[in-house]
């Protein structure tokens, strides 16, 4: 590729308006890469792209310069050091880094973890795998907004409790939990506290000395940076150790071997460095868009339920449940929009959200729940056609529903006696 | 999930949506499935003074399928007599409509859904040769 080339796609929006696609509001599934990100990564596909464990010749230099760079942005990012910062293919090894690297380097002191029965898969499965090695896990219930019981969560910690992990901003419903008052509870207790940011960086601050972490899971895509890299963060002091995982060759102080991938890397330091920068703007604007999608569907909707807290939240996420209409036939309305569902009709299995079954919602209501997720690069058209979609689609499919009829004449759905099936 | 066209065609443009007076003697009302289990079709039949099923109407609360089956059947039963619509199976419906194997209960909802109607208007005659059958093993594994 020229260097023509390469500033025609630089000036290219990454999503304009598209009729032949979706209107994509699926940002918490993942973003496109910002043009200025990309622009930054280019150069170590072909010219720099040296191998930054290379010691002896300025191709290597090059390369290890810009990791360093990129390792800086991102320990800048969350209030860290650099030194502190474990490159990883994403947040799923980050985490399974954590959790499994310091469940297991700790084991001699207890095998307790806790975590939050809506914490990401990512965290979940690894907590399953823990308790096959023989770790025992604690599953913690969160309150019907999405958000966990303190004292509920002191309750839980034991004398041989190790590692408490949380998801700081939820990927399904948006709640932030309470990160200081844990991490100063954790820290009292001695009880290594792993966060999930995911879903945090470049939405809220964030500040592991704030929040007293010891060790925080970040991803590249979820902040306009490229897939395939992610990040650990391990504190120095007091030091967290962590048992490697993937072996050969001693990359990243031993913690996670394999040549680095710079144009990732760099990708992604830059991703963070800007999504720190923009955060405040891309709130405020989001937050207007959030409102403006909220109430347009709340004047043409009825029976719609806001899932998860919605004043410890950020704005870039909007999770509804429309009662009456079935799951899988709104995302089938839906195919304008591009948008997750909470019934996985529409995925491998057919369970509806554990996340909203963990708040304490029907299956039916967990079913017809949908996901919006609003980015840098929503519009307003965007909104106000997703407000028009939603409206006309569920009307439409509320017109085939008995049981929004039976619902009109004021009949108690509860009060019948459904045949199982 | 990959429909056939045959069943976005009739999640699209839905026949025969709407409802009857269930206390209508000459109409046979069936409701079937459970919210809880994502799917309830609700099938009602107006039967003439001949036996024959003139009218179907349907609402469906489900998935695509679901919608596309109980609506394929209101067309299906229509100018048959009872005993014609009893032997519609719910292999010819997932048939017509190419389901996928996920999506098979919706049919059997819709075989039951055509049952429960029938069986409904032949109480309202006095109900003397009623044979039900039980609701197929096979709905049951689906959920």
């Amino acid at each position: 590729m020229n260097q023509s080339k390469i500033i025609e796609l630089n000036s290219k929006q990454p999503l304009l308006i598209n009729p032949d696609r979706p209107i994509y509001l699926d940002y918490q599934a993942t973003t496109p890469v910002d043009p200025l990100v990309l622009e930054q990564m280019l150069p170590f596909l072909t010219h720099d792209f040296g191998n930054a464990a290379s010691r002896s010749h300025p191709y290597g230099w090059t390369a290890e310069k810009a990791v360093e760079k990129a390792r800086q942005q991102v320990a800048d990012a969350i209030h860290a050091d650099p030194r502190e910062i474990v490159w990883t293919s994403g947040a799923t090894e980050a985490t399974n880094l954590a959790l499994k690297g310091a469940a297991h380097f700790y084991s001699g002191k207890g095998k307790h973890l806790i975590t939050l029965r809506t914490e990401h898969k990512a965290t979940l499965d690894t907590c399953r795998q823990l308790e096959r090695e023989g770790f025992e896990i604690t599953y913690l219930e969160v309150q019907e907004d999405g958000l966990v019981d303190l004292q509920a969560f002191a309750a839980a910690i034991r004398p041989d409790t190790i590692i408490a992990s949380v998801l700081y901003v939820n990927n399904e419903i948006g709640v932030i939990q309470p990160m200081e008052a844990i991490g100063k509870m954790l820290r009292a207790h001695k009880v290594l506290f792993h966060v999930d940011a995911v879903q945090a960086l470049g939405k809220i601050p964030v500040d592991v000395e704030a929040i007293q972490a010891d060790m925080m899971s970040l991803s590249g895509h979820k902040i306009y940076g490229p897939k395939g890299i992610g990040a650990l963060y391990v504190r120095r002091k007091p030091r967290v150790r962590v048992e490697a995982q993937v072996h050969g060759g001693g990359h990243e102080r031993g913690m996670r071997s394999g040549t680095l991938p710079t144009h990732q890397i760099v990708g992604m330091g830059a991703a963070a460095e800007l999504a720190v920068q923009s955060m405040e703007s891309d709130a405020k604007r989001i937050r207007q868009l959030r409102d403006r999608l909220l109430q347009g569907i709340q004047e043409r909707v009825e029976e719609t339920y806001i899932n998860g807290n919605m004043e410890h939240r950020v704005p870039h996420n909007l999770n509804i449940s429309f009662a009456f209409v079935e799951g899988e036939s709104l995302i089938m309305a839906l195919k304008e929009i591009a948008v997750s569902s909470g019934s996985a009709c529409t995925s491998a299995s057919l369970e509806p959200s554990y996340v909203l079954r963990a708040l304490g919602k029907s299956d039916e209501l967990a079913h017809s729940s949908i996901r919006f997720g609003i980015g840098r690069y929503t519009t307003e058209e965007e909104i106000d056609a997703t407000i028009e979609l939603i409206a006309g689609k569920v009307d439409k499919l509320r017109e085939l529903s008995p049981l929004w009829e039976m619902h009109q004449e004021g009949i108690d759905l509860n009060s019948i006696q459904w045949a199982a099936h | 999930m990959a429909y056939s066209e045959k069943v976005i065609d009739h999640y699209e443009n839905p026949r025969n949506v709407g409802a009857m007076d269930k206390d209508d003697r000459g109409v046979g009302t069936g409701m079937v499935g459970a919210p809880a289990c994502g799917d309830v079709m609700r099938l009602q039949i107006k039967v003439n003074e001949q036996g024959i099923i003139e009218d179907a109407k349907f609402k469906t609360y489900g998935c695509g399928s679901a919608i596309a089956s109980s609506s394929l059947v209101t067309e299906w039963v229509k100018g048959k007599t009872l005993d014609e619509a009893m032997t519609i199976k719910n292999s010819h419906i997932a048939e017509e409509l190419e389901l996928p194997p996920v999506k098979i209960h919706c049919s059997v909802l819709a075989e039951d859904a055509i049952k429960a109607a029938v069986e409904d208007y032949r109480q309202k005659q006095g109900g003397a040769q009623v044979v039900v059958q039980p609701v197929m093993a096979s709905a049951q594994t689906a959920h």
